[in-house]
């Protein structure tokens, strides 16, 4: 795989440190590029401490590795690029002067400090000072700048795999996805791949345009759906129903070719719409699903039980299919609609999504229904399993954008790398804060866990390397033994996390001591 | 039945009220078809009718028909008993509630003088187009509401009631003759601890509740399936009372939709889909004043509400009709409210040229949309809708806002709610009157609106189902008690009405069964 290709320096430090990467008995240092609910969580974490300095500031790759002595925090990455294995040493050395945090200090120290003017730095007990971070949450933009030069250690964890585009692109997922799909019908038969039709029919603009106009000439009058394949939040999205609209569209978009300061015409994706989607209340909705992935090979993938609903701010009806604030239900796009009313946030809990479903259409139909979301984020996991650079010291949190059909059925609208983190309300803030907390309980950094565990908080282990079920040996014991497999999956589920995570360290200290 | 309990006036009564209904005739019809089976021997002509009509399910719908008389028709006492006291036999009640009645009607029409509106009129044609076309999506762009507020909020209603004085215990100029802890001073029989206990006995610790034991992490074999299973058979039976005895231990989510509507006796046909939309018609002609005050209080409560926003077009759909429909009209009989009259202009007074207004006689309070809204989580038909709501109105809801001596009437719960709490959280009732802060003037405003928008909407629904299920709004008042033992710990400690209101803010975490469990069963 991809290994062969690319060495880059995490892969070459290996066995020389403690295996399991644990910290040890001193802080965790975190960074962290946003300033909303991720920064609050961290803040609030007890044992955590901020690497002080320049945290929003993607870091310069270039940065002259002479000042690495004296220039401290933010630059320890790039300083191991040039130098494979021997980075260890070098690297140890250059932390122990840059590294700010003594234990000593202890946690009263204040991100801010001085970090370099007389600051006797005294070395940290463990020997990790190497890296100034133990925990990065950083942006995309800044992975891709510097995941190729950076080397890790054991316990470092980051977020985004290196190429998490693979499946954040609305061409590529499809790409991904179509060719899972032929692979499954080729080697399982065609009724395997049943189990794909969740996404409209799609095609890429511009390299796909004269198959698209062959299949739109073969269903005339259904509605068609453009959308930017790399811009997020609705932006740039327009449907149409007749092609004239889309030639106008083509021309003034691919026109400009000739003008050299363009660069290549933007790619888009145009997708069949759903025309019968669920409404409640008449709007239109869909829902986020958040999903953590820890590790590619072998997949692994956590599903969070809340979530949210959006609801289109408008009722909806196809008679006006200019109007796009009837259709997407985005919360950037719903901004800007006329009688927006922000305190109002157009949401519902995943929770409330789900009672109000099974009231209306029992607990089985649900049941099913949910079931189909796990499918989407199986599948299109494994669409990319052997795309993805997999690196144990990434992770990703996914936001699945996943819309109803009036039968029920799920579909798959989009994947979100970096899920809007921002909340627009006490209880969305309640919502992330326990979210965010949660990946931190998962990852485990401070390893008060076993290892073992199928639900941390809020989240519940769905896949590893294969389906993880509800409750395990004991089914002989059902009485009528129709609950034989039950997933590990409870999606809209009530979330008692604060509970199940108490009893969950508990429970993982009296393992471990005896 | 059980006759002797029954005057012969009542079942009279009874009788004539199924010869007018659409039963009789439906009856005849399905008669007639049985009649005209050839296996029918002439013989035995009356038996094989019966059988036939039990067989097809008649006798089911007979049945269903005589229990909803029984549950909407108080049994009388006595014979023939004038009809104001069928509406509330104590004078001075009566009196208070027409005196309340005075006001509203006076800050309805000075609201009419104010902003100079008329009470109702004649929309033009193009406008009824209008309306036509956007009948779904009423919430988009509704009138201009600036200038209304509503006519009144539970909390003037508070002060009412506090202010009821029963003169035959007022006799005489020394106070404090018979003077009650709380703010309700008329006194009135209501029940104990004791009594409630027999009365929800099925919701006794011991027996298993939809709303406790089919929670998520529970095994759904240990209580969920068999509920299941059985709900599916007393659905299946179609049969009132027995729907009725079902839910005494919750619906489960699922059914409740439909078990509802059989407790309810709502079974739509032609002719109420036919109604109703001669309702909307009326709304689509004439725009009432009305109109403006529900638009306002949707917008005011519902479409603020992070549960129910979605459902706003719901709500115009079903207040909007209900304000026109006089069949709300036949309450009045055992409410002891009245229709306000309103006059047909330049003939004030006279009593033939007198209307009802609104049409249903119904004027709507701050609040009044959440009696609609949770019951928007069960039905997806607007008509469905329309017709549990109208029913849940006329057998409990109008209780909750007007003055009457009825045990479930909303004097009654408060103070079935302020001797609860002296008798058995003395020391907090104490502590709480003596920093300033009656219980009542928190716990009113929940009990008003039968707790629609402070709980989250499947604890309202897991309460109403109680509320059906007993036939009776006591559960509420004995809810109220519930949350205040639960959050007494943090009660005991305020110092002002203020303190102990942001405790009790925010019930949307409350389980409401387990404490309706824990305050009647656990001491």
């Amino acid at each position: 795989m991809s290994k062969g290709t690319k060495v880059p320096g995490y892969m070459q430090g290996k066995g020389s440190r403690n295996p399991r990467g644990i910290i040890g008995d001193r802080e965790i240092r975190y960074k962290c590029s946003l300033q909303n609910t991720i920064l609050d969580v961290l803040r609030g974490r007890p044992g955590w401490q901020e690497v002080p300095g320049q945290n929003n500031i993607p870091q310069n790759v270039q940065a002259n590795p002479k000042q690495q002595g004296q220039q401290s925090t933010g630059q320890q990455p790039s300083n191991t690029g040039k130098s494979g294995s021997g980075s260890t040493n070098q690297g140890t050395t250059f932390g122990n002067k840059g590294s700010v945090r003594n234990p000593q200090q202890g946690p009263g120290t204040q991100p801010g400090v001085p970090t370099r003017l007389g600051f006797q730095s005294i070395p940290p007990i463990t020997r990790n000072s190497d890296g100034d971070w133990d925990f990065y949450w950083c942006d995309r933009e800044w992975l891709a700048q510097n995941y190729d030069t950076m080397f890790l250690y054991e316990h470092q964890k980051i977020l985004h795999f290196r190429n998490h585009y693979e499946l954040t692109r609305k061409n590529l997922m499809v790409k991904n996805l179509k060719r899972l799909k032929k692979q499954t019908e080729r080697e399982l038969g065609k009724a395997e791949g049943q189990s794909f039709e969740f996404f409209p029919t799609t095609y890429e603009l511009p390299s796909e345009y004269h198959i698209f106009v062959e299949e739109f000439k073969k269903n005339p009058g259904i509605i068609w759906i453009m959308k930017p394949a790399a811009r997020a939040q609705g932006r740039g999205i327009f449907l149409f129903r007749r092609l004239k609209d889309i030639t106008d569209w083509k021309k003034g978009e691919y026109q400009p070719l000739s003008d050299p300061n363009r660069e290549v015409p933007e790619t888009y994706v145009v997708q069949r719409y759903i025309e019968n989607p669920y409404l409640i209340g008449g709007r239109k909705f869909d829902v986020r699903v958040y999903v953590l992935v820890v590790s590619y090979n072998p997949l692994k993938v956590w599903l969070y039980r809340s979530g949210f609903a959006r609801f289109s701010n408008t009722r909806f009806s196809l008679d006006s299919i200019e109007d796009t604030y009837v259709h997407l239900t985005n919360v950037a796009i719903q901004k800007n609609a006329p009688d927006y009313d922000p305190d109002k946030g157009c949401k519902w809990s995943t929770q409330q999504l789900r009672k109000y479903l099974c009231a209306k259409h029992g607990v089985e139909a649900v049941k099913n229904a949910f079931k189909g979301i796990d499918n989407i984020i199986i599948k299109s996991l494994q669409s990319v399993q052997k795309i993805i650079i997999n690196d144990k010291h990434c992770f990703e949190m996914y936001g699945y954008d996943v819309l109803f059909d009036s039968d029920l059925k799920p579909w798959l609208i989009e994947i979100n790398a970096s899920p809007s983190l921002t909340a627009s309300g006490k209880e969305d803030y309640d919502l992330k804060f326990g979210l965010l907390n949660d990946v931190l309980n998962v990852l485990d950094l401070e390893n008060r866990l076993t290892g073992k565990e199928k639900r941390i908080g809020g989240w519940d282990l769905l896949w590893e390397d294969g389906p993880i079920l509800a409750d395990d040996g004991n089914m002989e014991c059902t009485p009528n033994g129709t609950t034989a497999s039950i997933p590990n999956s409870f999606l809209g589920c009530h979330n008692d996390r604060k509970r199940q995570l108490r009893e969950l360290f508990t429970a993982a200290q009296s393992i471990k001591k005896s | 039945m059980g006759d002797s309990n029954y005057s012969k006036a009542y079942i009279q009564t009874l009788i004539d009220e199924l010869k007018t209904s659409k039963i009789y005739t439906d009856l005849q019809c399905a008669a007639q078809v049985e009649i005209a089976k050839p296996t029918l021997r002439l013989s035995e002509l009356k038996k094989g009718v019966l059988n036939g009509l039990v067989n097809s399910g008649w006798d089911r719908k007979l049945r269903n028909a005589i229990y909803r008389f029984l549950q909407t028709h108080p049994k009388l006492q006595f014979p023939s008993p004038p009809p104001e006291h069928l509406k509330e036999p104590l004078v001075f009640l009566r009196k208070a509630q027409q005196a309340w009645e005075k006001r509203i009607l006076k800050s309805l029409n000075s609201m009419c003088t104010d902003l100079n509106i008329p009470l109702a009129r004649k929309r033009p044609e193009k406008e009824q187009k209008e309306w036509a076309q956007k009948w779904t999506e009423l919430g988009i762009d509704g009138p201009d509401l600036s200038q209304f507020r509503p006519v009144y909020a539970p909390k003037d209603f508070l002060e009412v009631i506090i202010g009821l004085q029963n003169p035959n215990y007022h006799g005489s100029d020394t106070p404090g003759f018979y003077h009650l802890w709380g703010i309700v001073q008329v006194p009135l029989k209501v029940k104990d601890i004791d009594e409630l206990r027999l009365q929800y006995s099925d919701m006794s610790i011991n027996q298993c509740q939809s709303g406790i034991d089919d929670a998520q992490d529970i095994p759904s074999e240990l209580f969920e399936q068999e509920r299941v299973k059985l709900g599916k058979k007393v659905i299946n039976t179609n049969h009132g009372p027995l729907a009725q005895e079902f839910s005494k231990k919750g619906c489960p989510t699922s059914m409740r939709a439909t078990l509802w509507c059989q407790i309810l006796a709502v079974e739509l046909d032609e002719i109420d889909i036919l109604y109703y939309e001669q309702l909307k018609t009326n709304v689509l002609q004439h725009d009432l004043l009305v109109d403006s005050l529900l638009y306002k209080d949707v917008k005011l409560t519902a479409t603020n509400d992070d549960q129910y926003f979605v459902f706003e077009d719901f709500l115009y759909q079903v207040l909007l009709p209900f304000s026109r429909d006089t069949y709300v009209l036949n309450h009045f009989d055992y409410n002891s409210a009245s229709p306000p009259k309103s006059y047909i202009r330049g003939r004030l007074g006279m009593d033939e040229f007198a209307v009802n207004y609104p049409p249903n006689g119904v004027i709507p309070f701050h609040g009044f949309a959440m009696y609609v809204a949770p019951m928007c989580f069960l039905y997806k038909e607007t008509i469905t809708l329309y017709y549990v709501f109208r029913e849940m109105y006329v057998r409990y809801f109008f209780r909750l806002h007007s003055i009457s001596s009825h045990p479930q009437g909303i004097v009654g719960l408060s103070l079935l709610f302020e001797s609860l709490l002296q008798t058995h959280e003395s020391d907090l009732f104490f502590h709480l009157k003596s920093v300033g802060c009656q219980p009542l003037k928190v716990a009113f405003k929940w009990l008003v609106r039968a707790f629609s928008g402070y709980l989250s909407s499947d604890q309202v629904l897991l309460l109403w189902d109680r509320v059906l299920a007993y036939n009776s709004l006591e559960i509420l008042a004995v809810l109220a008690v519930a949350i205040f033992s639960f959050r007494k710990t943090n009660l005991m400690k305020v110092q002002s009405y203020n303190a102990a209101e942001a405790v009790l803010a925010d019930l949307t975490t409350l389980q409401v069964i387990p404490l309706i469990q824990l305050s009647l069963f656990s001491k």
